[in-house]
């Protein structure tokens, strides 16, 4: 815009007003980036200096901007904790193991709807989109049920096959929104390669099932990357469901222990120990971000675009 | 690369004769290998989302109770009836689509604004794109224990700042523990959060946008919001319906930040938020899930609004 400002005002000559504009024009974009960037930044800002403060400059009025007596001990306290230690475990396999399920079950079938061509294609495309749209909700009295009691799916009854409490509760549930996502990308993503590939892979006498490991899947691993991740980041901030399918730290993860932070006394909520541990379970995904963004916003947009 | 992963080279001849004239044959066995490749999935799509939907409304007819020894008994649409008389769940509705429709606008006005900014490229606007995903990436029950901290009656850093920095309060507010502020508190933290996410949808769509358009119009005089109103806004309608579109089916199934800043108390209480609490605390397997098939409905009605409103942009 800046640019075409100048591109009609070159041949009437640059006035003053217009210089003027211009300028105050450029200052307000600049004050507009620092004003975003302030309000992005700003809380993490104050949740880095909040988890080195000393208990005394916590709860101190006036805010103290900065810690004076800048500590560690906040970290200490969390990662010394029992059960802050064994929610990250916990999250680390279960978010690690929806990343592989999905993948597993989800490249396969991408790979059948973007290359194959069979009767109910589309209805198995449809189905899996439509569930992106899906309220976990409005599934948590029904799976809660089926967590506890896995034998209802058949109509039956077995308590003692009870998978409340254990990852296997909170992995399969973690399908319903990471698997059709995967599905979709992944689709998308064998859509676009060359028919050539396969058709190469063929004439060696490949069957569709040798071209898809061998030949197509290797080709897809910055797709598998991409919905790898989102699953993974998925399943790793995940709450609804790790709150209601587990009962104690030895199946807890990070959000329902952050959630749900209790200090050493109840009269006082430990804010430093809060926002550590906060910045601890923070600091994988950004690192993964980091690495990643391409990956992550190629992926982002797909689903959203083409959704 | 193809002759690399293919090892065994098999006679040329049928082969050759196989792929130029694709057989019944061959399209059975894609059928066969088609189906065998996707059972997989759909046998889990049906697993946890298609059975358990169908439980949940055959459970909304019955007046199931968790930890209950007695049989549950078919009560027919009776828990629906209790539904509509429930003045929380009605309140809790209203609040819901009140989040979602004031999160939704905020964060499509300020994504718009963040795109566009973006769009305009200045220096450092890879490192701004990184900088954005971060509010993304990190948990909800993260940055709404963030927030709440912030909003802290006594030692939060929003009363410091309003009250001693700018002089705008004359005594600090407890935001989180009031029935008028404790809602737009939450709304303002789910925009912080999300608004990042909004404008790297927009931001998608405005990079496909040729440049040759703006420089056409620029020509032919047309002032920046001319350019704005007449190129940008008609070609990124699609972006923004689909934007949207995402994030108010997300912002009307809330549930970690209110969970988190408030617990439902002052009036802030979602309808998934409700769900939960019928549910768990109170134990009422059949109204709970009565609760949840009624968002489910609430939740579809608005994806058909969508929808036809895509048709019509479409025609």
């Amino acid at each position: 815009m800046s640019a075409s400002a100048v591109a009609t005002s070159a041949h009437t000559g640059p006035s003053m007003g217009r210089l003027w504009r211009k300028r105050i024009g450029r200052g307000l974009f600049w004050l507009l980036i620092l004003v975003i960037i302030f309000y992005t930044i700003f809380p993490f800002y104050w949740a880095i200096v909040t988890s080195l403060k000393p208990k005394g400059e916590l709860f101190a009025t006036p805010v103290v901007l900065w810690p004076a007596n800048a500590t560690f001990s906040n970290y200490v306290t969390v990662l010394s904790a029992e059960f802050f230690r064994k929610a990250f475990f916990n999250s680390i396999i279960v978010a690690g193991s929806t990343v592989l399920l999905a993948l597993a079950v989800g490249s396969i079938a991408a790979y059948a709807l973007g290359r194959l061509r069979f009767r109910g294609q589309r209805l198995v495309l449809y189905t899996t989109l439509a569930m992106t749209t899906f309220p976990a909700i409005a599934i948590l009295p029904s799976l809660f049920t089926m967590v506890r009691n896995p034998c209802v799916i058949f109509g039956g009854n077995c308590p003692e096959f009870s998978v409340f409490n254990t990852y296997t509760a909170m992995i399969i549930p973690y399908l319903t929104f990471s698997l059709p996502f995967t599905v979709w990308v992944l689709t998308n993503f064998f859509k676009t390669m060359p028919a050539e590939l396969e058709q190469a892979a063929y004439v060696d006498g490949a069957t569709a099932f040798q071209t898809f490991y061998m030949v197509l899947l290797p080709l897809t691993a910055p797709g598998l990357v991409t919905t790898g991740l989102l699953a993974f980041i998925g399943a790793w901030n995940e709450l609804l469901f790790a709150l209601t399918f587990t009962l104690d730290y030895n199946a807890r993860t990070v959000p329902v222990a952050i959630a749900n932070y209790a200090g050493s006394t109840p009269f006082e909520i430990p804010w430093g120990e809060i926002m550590a541990a906060s910045i601890i379970v923070t600091i994988p995904l950004i690192v993964l971000v980091l690495i990643f963004q391409r990956r992550i916003l190629a992926g982002l947009t797909a689903g959203a675009v083409k959704g | 690369m193809t002759e690399a992963t293919a090892p065994q080279p098999t006679g040329k001849a049928p082969a050759k004769a196989r792929s130029t004239a694709p057989s019944s044959t061959f399209a059975k066995s894609q059928e066969r290998v088609g189906w065998l490749m996707t059972t997989p999935t759909v046998i889990v799509i049906i697993l946890v989302a298609l059975y358990p939907l169908a439980r949940a409304f055959y459970l909304s007819l019955t007046n199931a109770r968790l930890g209950s020894p007695r049989a549950p008994e078919f009560v027919g649409f009776s828990n629906y009836i209790d539904l509509f008389r429930d003045d929380i769940f009605i309140a809790d509705v209203g609040q819901t689509i009140y989040f979602a429709a004031v999160s939704v606008a905020l964060e499509l006005v300020l994504g718009l604004g963040i795109a566009l900014v973006i769009n305009s490229n200045f220096k450092g606007r890879g490192l701004m794109r990184t900088a954005m995903l971060v509010p993304w990436a990190i948990p909800t029950v993260v940055s709404a224990q963030m927030w709440k901290w912030m909003f802290n009656d006594v030692y939060g850093v929003i009363n410091d700042i309003l009250v001693r920095k700018l002089g705008i309060l004359s005594e600090p507010m407890a935001f989180l523990q009031s029935p008028t502020l404790a809602l737009p508190a939450i709304i303002m933290v789910d925009v912080w959060k999300t608004t990042p996410f909004m404008a790297l949808l927009l931001l998608a769509g405005l990079q496909v946008i040729s440049a040759d358009l703006y420089e056409a119009g620029s020509i032919d005089g047309a002032t920046g919001w001319q350019s704005f109103r007449h190129i940008t806004l008609p070609l990124l309608a699609p972006a923004i319906l689909v934007a949207v579109i995402f994030r108010t089916l997300d912002a009307l199934r809330v549930f970690d930040v209110i969970y988190v800043m408030t617990s439902g108390a002052n009036r802030t209480e979602s309808m998934a938020v409700y769900a939960r609490r019928v549910l768990i605390d109170f134990q009422q397997l059949g109204y709970g899930s009565a609760v949840s098939v009624m968002i489910f409905v609430i939740i579809m009605l608005f994806v058909v609004l969508y929808l036809r409103l895509v048709r019509v942009e479409e025609v």
